[in-house]
């Protein structure tokens, strides 16, 4: 596909300044001493650090200056950790632009795996959507398109399964949150070719553990497991409560890793994506795909332990 | 889709409060030194409202149209929008609300009437709009936000539909001019909603302005 080049502009200009600036001031993106642990994708040699990123809201910073330069300092600390999946939808204001300036401030799309959606009730729009969001990002193809809450899915999918068999995106997904249409999205997982589910699945919000995990393990689909902290709700509920003394057992040394080390030990769950406007909890988070992961007795307690509290 | 209800507020909040905020301070380093003459043509206003003369009404309007039209293109469509894309939908009734300003103010022959004596509901739509034009500026310094992050008149939303509920509430005759003023209420509850899910000092601010409109507005006197 050709791009033409866009015509020189103040904004362009400024866009191109920053990104040099934040090259200037931001580490280079070395390789990490400790690689998160990953989680291959059923059926592929994809390997995926199971911390991803999120977008929803910490991205959305419009084209404030200051706040996309926080932006891709999170992303460079991201990388530089070892992650790799970044998460975000048209739905998410403008943080596929966030994403696309960090993601060239860093000269990192080839570290990235560009996970996005279609999110909107027009079939027909679909395309012209996708196409949208890829020049966001700046990446050739995206790796993972997901129908956004099942919007419209059945065309949805029909249009990312022609993509996929043509080369235009690696995997494709659908998603829901808030542990809602778990009917549909069941009925879906059994009848459609799908790569990844992505829905809400946390220590508290543990729907998925009954049917819709142990079906994608059965069928070999990969699991995106949103909102991990219920946007900030759960670390709030939690903070001023003691960690239990056995979380050094299980390698917690915070309510977000004790979190996350529950979300992501779990079988089925490809990988979590905390959203953060941090670089400290970028870091934390990544430091929790590592040994030691829980096992299912220790999930059970830890998952006691807080409904106790 | 029939389960909106069983969702928290919060969970449609697209950006934090740091980013809204941020808003008005990159507005005000855009725009500047535009809050002097925003602020500089709000007098003016006031100065009209307080001592009406023959074609005051129709500069009223005028001014308040322009800011309408403003509002829209330079606050809500290039700022607003890129961080919340249910703004859009809002953009043309702000438009609709200069036409109206238009309509009703500026072109009819009798336009709006300004009152000249003293009575409930202009009062309370002066209070409205000097809080507006002088008081509102400072909530932001007041809140931590500092001066760079004040809201002014003419150049953001909030005063402006303060502003504008002054006008409409003290205005006659009471039948054209409640058309005056329901945009700008929407507009306070809609603020209103937002801050207070954001957590923002203030929130209260804007519904309290559409409880005193309506106040002004049903008070008995007002029956004109």
């Amino acid at each position: 596909m050709a791009h033409r080049a866009p015509p020189l502009s103040r904004r362009l200009l400024l866009h191109g300044l920053l990104s040099v600036a934040a090259m200037a001031v931001l580490p280079p993106l070395a390789v990490p001493a400790s690689s998160p642990l990953t989680r291959r994708l059923s059926g592929t040699d994809v390997h995926l650090p199971r911390v991803g990123l999120g977008s929803w809201i910490t991205f959305n910073v419009g084209s404030d200056p200051v706040l996309l330069e926080e932006c891709t300092a999170v992303m460079a600390a991201f990388f530089t950790a070892g992650g790799r999946l970044i998460d975000s939808s048209p739905m998410y204001g403008s943080s596929q632009a966030t994403i696309g300036h960090g993601l060239a401030a860093l000269d990192a799309m080839d570290r990235v795996y560009a996970a996005d959606k279609v999110w909107t009730t027009s079939p027909a729009e679909g395309p012209a959507q996708i196409e949208a969001s890829r020049r966001e990002w700046g990446v050739p193809r995206f790796d993972l398109l997901q129908v956004h809450n099942l919007l419209a899915w059945e065309r949805h999918l029909e249009t990312l399964q022609a993509m996929k068999a043509s080369g235009e995106v690696r995997h494709l997904g659908i998603t829901t949150s808030h542990g809602r249409r778990h009917d549909r999205m069941e009925h879906i997982m059994r009848h459609a070719p799908l790569d990844f589910v992505q829905l809400t699945y946390n220590i508290v919000d543990r729907e998925a553990e009954r049917r819709l995990l142990p079906l994608a393990r059965e069928r070999g689909i990969g699991v995106i497991a949103n909102r991990p902290f219920q946007q900030k709700r759960l670390i709030r509920r939690l903070a001023d409560k003691p960690l239990p003394p056995w979380s050094g057992e299980i390698g917690a040394t915070s309510w977000a890793q004790f979190i996350l080390k529950f979300i992501i030990s779990h079988p089925a769950v490809t990988c979590a994506i905390p959203a953060t406007t941090r670089v400290d909890h970028v870091r934390e988070n990544l430091a929790t795909a590592s040994d030691p992961l829980p096992d299912h007795g220790q999930r059970r307690r830890m998952a006691e332990y807080v409904r106790s509290l | 889709m029939g389960d909106w209800w069983t969702y928290h507020p919060e969970d449609f909040l697209m950006f934090s409060e740091r980013v809204y905020t941020r808003l008005f301070m990159l507005h005000n380093q855009a725009l500047w030194p535009a809050q002097l003459l925003a602020l500089a043509l709000g007098g003016l206003v006031l100065f009209a409202l307080l001592h009406p003369r023959p074609g005051s009404s129709r500069l009223v309007a005028a001014l308040l149209a322009m800011a309408w039209v403003f509002v829209a293109w330079s606050f809500l469509w290039q700022r607003y929008v890129p961080i919340n894309w249910g703004i859009r939908y809002l953009v043309p009734l702000f438009v609709l609300q200069a036409l109206l300003l238009i309509i009703v103010g500026a072109t009819r022959r009798d336009g709006l009437g300004l009152p000249t004596r003293w009575s409930v509901s202009r009062g309370l739509g002066l209070v409205l709009f000097t809080y507006a034009l002088v008081g509102h500026p400072f909530v932001a310094p007041l809140v931590g936000r500092g001066l760079t992050g004040a809201e002014i008149i003419g150049l953001t939303p909030d005063p402006l539909a303060f502003a504008t509920l002054g006008v409409a509430v003290m205005a006659s005759p009471a039948g054209r001019t409640w058309t005056l003023a329901a945009i700008p209420a929407l507009w306070c509850l809609i603020s209103g909603v937002t801050l207070a899910i954001l957590d923002a000092a203030g929130a209260w601010l804007p519904p309290l302005a559409v409880v005193l409109a309506l106040l002004a507005r049903w008070w008995p006197e007002a029956r004109r």
